[in-house]
């Protein structure tokens, strides 16, 4: 019995196999089909669907929920502290805004890098296996959270009481952005679920031993999938912190954000790209009809939820469909 | 000096409180390499226990500590038969525990909302006397001194039943190697279940003393613990419930260290602790080189 599905080469066609079958490369097909869609209904919902607020929340959660997935579908490592850089991604692009007073793209790109570089120095982690690494991202997280909201530090973080990014505040302008990122974020999980990097992560999962006689760089390759993940939440983070514009501390490194897309991944799938998608899409969708006005009964249905999912069903609702044959990219 | 010598002994006592805090949650590690990232919550509704029975009733903490850890202990075989197997039977048990406990947590959580209110609530602190307790010349509030003897003799009541009864001998089985146990007859579950029960009460009791020693309680109390909880049972080793005592000592020591010298500082000691160690010797500091982890 296995949670997660083994990575066979069935799962995941190497494009020369696509070919050769004669249709078109399972990338082009789904990004045709998965990334196109997806963006588009983003991109035009607004005009339609007047809440915002709910719509940006949901992307927010996609590409984290996707970020999750590269390091914990993929490559198997479970980071409970992934809050960690997409609060430190918001704090870097705020105060690239605010005090270096940089154009919002490259500061968007202060935030990736900043949470790139907190991924850099906790590379070590990766050497830890199982709990000991969820325990210890944790811990990474709250220590930089501790760090940003310091009373000390006041004079650049603004300590506990939080930035406000009013002053170069663009409501439509910070949603393209995050349009944008959703899009960068499913054209990597594309990649990964159409390339031999992609098979060679889930060869690490399910064995980093037989990966690496195979032929894999283990420390390698997990290394680039923990900085793609980070560089993911680094960017939403910026980009969310510029939509809300005023926020504190607890807000962006609140550790629901890890939790929620945790369970948006295994509810939808792991190691695929509709699953996660899905699963944002239904679980936050139940979230904003009934967590918002009362919290503690969304929150005891949730928790049930994954009591139950965990127990029964941990490949997610994927599943269902990959036991009656049908292949879900 | 005299401030030196005060925050020396009261993270004693806080060391010792936090051993009993992170006790529970390792011996379930020890025994069912499963993490119960609800510990703290447990911790909760047992702190929640002894308010109730001391507010509603009168009922002195001590007491109140003495039926809930019988109480929790009994607690455990359902909800271990509820859970726990069919998580073994999976393919990652320990990945997939934080998963699942964090459900529990938050179920916990939203039903003590729901029925305690989301409210800090405390207990009337001189119900353990109102004259301080000196100790070196320094003066220390007689819940510290209280709640660091009931921590201490919990520990050693752990100590006593894993390495001096035959249930505890074949619990310390289990934590070596569980199919050996298997095949050499101990019954896994049951004691596998006694166990959690064991854990969940070690949390409770902890739960009894947290007002004394955290000043209030809130439902939402847990996550934090938890936290604390492991950067504990970690600094010691997970899996060796000893060292959970010499991992509340450091917590508690530079956790009052910090505040004394550092204070705005302190609240990342855990973490950083907790971080230093992992990089460092990740096994805990007490940990066997052979130990299977």
């Amino acid at each position: 019995m296995s949670d997660i599905p083994p990575a066979t080469p069935e799962a995941a066609p190497s494009p020369a196999a696509a070919r050769r079958a004669g249709g078109a490369p399972a990338a082009v097909r789904h990004g045709l089909t998965i990334l196109l869609p997806a963006v588009a209904v983003f991109a035009v919902a607004p005009r339609i669907y007047p809440n915002g607020a709910l719509l940006f929340a949901m992307m927010t959660f996609l590409v984290l929920a996707q970020g999750i997935n590269v390091i914990f579908g993929f490559t198997g490592y479970l980071p409970f502290g992934y809050v960690g850089f997409f609060g430190t991604g918001a704090y870097a692009a705020s105060l690239a805004l605010l005090r270096l007073h940089l154009a919002w793209p490259l500061a968007m790109l202060a935030g990736a890098v900043a949470a790139a570089l907190l991924a850099l120095l906790l590379m070590p982690l990766l050497r830890l296996s199982g709990a000991y690494f969820a325990i210890a991202s944790l811990a990474a997280a709250e220590a930089m959270y501790q760090l940003v909201s310091n009373p000390a530090l006041v004079p650049i973080t603004n300590g506990p009481y939080g930035l406000s990014l009013q002053a170069v505040y663009d409501g439509p302008v910070s949603y393209g952005a995050m349009v944008g990122v959703l899009a960068l974020t499913l054209a990597i999980l594309i990649y990964l679920r159409t390339s031999r990097f992609g098979l060679a992560l889930q060869a690490i999962r399910d064995d980093p031993a037989s990966a690496a006689t195979a032929g894999v760089d283990v420390v390698r390759s997990r290394a680039l999938a923990w900085l793609l993940s980070a560089l993911m939440a680094g960017l939403a983070g910026g980009v969310y912190a510029w939509h809300v514009s005023v926020f504190y501390p607890d807000t962006v490194f609140d550790l629901s954000f890890t939790v929620f897309a945790i369970v948006f991944v295994l509810f939808g799938g792991p190691a695929t790209i509709l699953g996660p998608l899905f699963g944002t899409l239904a679980l936050y969708g139940l979230y904003d009809a009934i967590g918002i006005s009362t919290p503690q009964y969304f929150q005891f249905i949730y928790g049930l939820l994954i009591v139950v999912l965990v127990l029964f069903l941990p490949e997610g609702l994927v599943s269902l469909l990959r036991r009656r044959g049908i292949r879900v990219p | 000096m005299a401030l030196l010598v005060y925050s020396l002994l009261a993270g004693l006592m806080f060391g010792l409180f936090y051993a009993l805090v992170g006790l529970g949650l390792n011996l379930v590690f020890g025994v069912m390499r499963i993490v119960n990232l609800a510990h703290g919550d447990f911790l909760m509704l047992g702190a929640f226990g002894a308010y109730w029975a001391f507010t509603l009733l009168g009922l002195h903490p001590l007491w109140a500590l003495l039926l809930e850890v019988a109480a929790f202990i009994l607690l455990g075989f359902p909800l271990y038969h509820l859970l726990v197997p069919r998580l073994l039977r999976s393919r990652d048990p320990e990945m997939l525990s934080f998963v699942l406990f964090f459900g529990v947590s938050q179920v916990i959580e939203a039903v003590a909302i729901i029925a305690f209110g989301n409210t800090q609530r405390s207990i009337f602190a001189p119900v353990f006397g109102t004259q301080p307790v000196s100790l070196f010349g320094q003066t220390f509030p007689a819940a510290w001194a209280v709640s660091a003897l009931v921590s201490l003799a919990a520990i050693a009541a752990v100590y006593v039943y894993l390495y001096r009864t035959r249930l505890g001998y074949a619990t310390r089985a289990i934590m070596s190697n569980r199919e050996e146990a298997l095949t050499s007859g101990i019954r896994v579950h049951r004691l596998s279940a006694l166990a959690f029960g064991i854990g969940l009460a070690l949390a409770a009791a902890a739960g009894v003393l947290s007002p004394f020693m955290l000043g209030s309680i809130d439902p939402n109390m847990g996550v934090d613990i938890t936290t604390a909880a492991f950067a504990i049972v970690i600094i010691g080793s997970l899996g060796n419930p000893l060292g959970t005592i010499l991992g509340g000592l450091v917590y508690g020591l530079s956790l009052t260290l910090m505040q004394t010298y550092l204070s705005s500082w302190s609240a990342m000691v855990p973490y950083v602790l907790l971080l230093l160690i992992l990089l460092v010797k990740p096994s805990g500091l007490l940990a066997r080189e052979a130990r299977h982890v």
